[in-house]
């Protein structure tokens, strides 16, 4: 688990530029990167080659990152277009395994939909006032990464892949072998929950300061 | 009709791949009578784009402080 390969040429010292005092940081940041690609490409070994040239690739282009947040984005941009180029790659080459991608138990449709499958009356959406100031408050992405943590992880990983990564229905079904059905009922199951979950915990009291 | 939990389907597909005329009619007309379907359209629009901008920023990541010049 805490394999610390590599902690990057923070203690070093190397070459200039390289101003990250906060190497705990750092390492945090390798955490969240490596959770993210080991569940996109359900491969710890590859996850972590990939987490490291990205991180590395990163570093050595960012000597001007002070704000903690602005580093993060953009590390998980370069993971993002890493990540996509290794499951196309796979898709290519189709050594995929056989990964089936079944539905963890989400049987709580119907505590959504009434048995006519009209909306219950307290699930019933709600209009989200101001939804775009969300994007600059900070306590809002920590929301929403804890809204996607409690999605089941299968459905989390397709909607990233589709979201987040922006691979197509297609490739995604190719990479993964699974049909196109089941891929809409997982996108769909986690669009219900992960849409509930904000409306609960963000916009329901209204925007946050 | 189209229930809610069609309409919220097809609405989710149509995320994914093109709907059929006949879909696209018949979630008009329920998205016309439904408050709950028309706000779960525009969440599903939202998600997307905050999941853009979950690692995007904006142009955050070439300006790292945000510019606090204002003059006073």
């Amino acid at each position: 688990m805490s394999d610390d390969r590599i902690t990057p040429a923070t203690e070093g010292n190397g070459e200039g530029g390289m101003n990250f005092e906060d190497e705990a940081y750092l390492i945090k940041l390798r955490g969240q990167m490596l959770k993210f690609a080991t569940l996109q490409l359900s491969d710890p070994h590859l996850a972590e080659d990939t987490v490291q040239e990205a991180l590395i690739g990163a570093l050595r282009n960012t000597d001007s990152f002070r704000r903690q947040s602005a580093l993060k984005t953009w590390v998980f941009a370069i993971l993002k277009n890493k990540i996509a180029d290794v499951l196309r790659q796979k898709t290519r080459r189709s050594e995929v395994s056989h990964s089936s991608i079944d539905d963890e138990g989400d049987d709580n449709l119907d505590k959504i939909f009434n048995a006519r499958g009209f909306w219950q009356t307290d699930e019933k959406p709600m209009s989200w006032s101001q939804p775009l100031e969300s994007l600059q408050k900070d306590h809002f992405w920590l929301v929403f990464e804890a809204c996607l943590e409690h999605l089941p992880a299968n459905q989390a990983r397709l909607f990233m892949m589709r979201e987040f990564i922006q691979l197509d229905a297609a490739e995604i079904c190719q990479s993964l072998d699974i049909s196109t059905s089941n891929l809409h009922v997982m996108l769909y199951r986690a669009r219900l929950r992960l849409r509930e979950c904000l409306e609960n915990n963000w916009f329901k009291d209204g925007v946050k300061s | 009709m189209m229930n809610c939990k069609k309409a919220t389907q097809l609405l989710s597909e149509a995320q994914d791949r093109e709907l059929s005329l006949t879909d696209r009619a018949a979630l008009k007309i329920h998205l016309m009578m439904c408050s709950g379907c028309t706000n779960f359209s525009q969440h599903l629009n939202l998600l997307r784009r905050f999941t853009q901008s979950y690692a995007h920023g904006d142009d955050t990541s070439h300006s790292p402080e945000k510019s606090k010049n204002d003059p006073e």
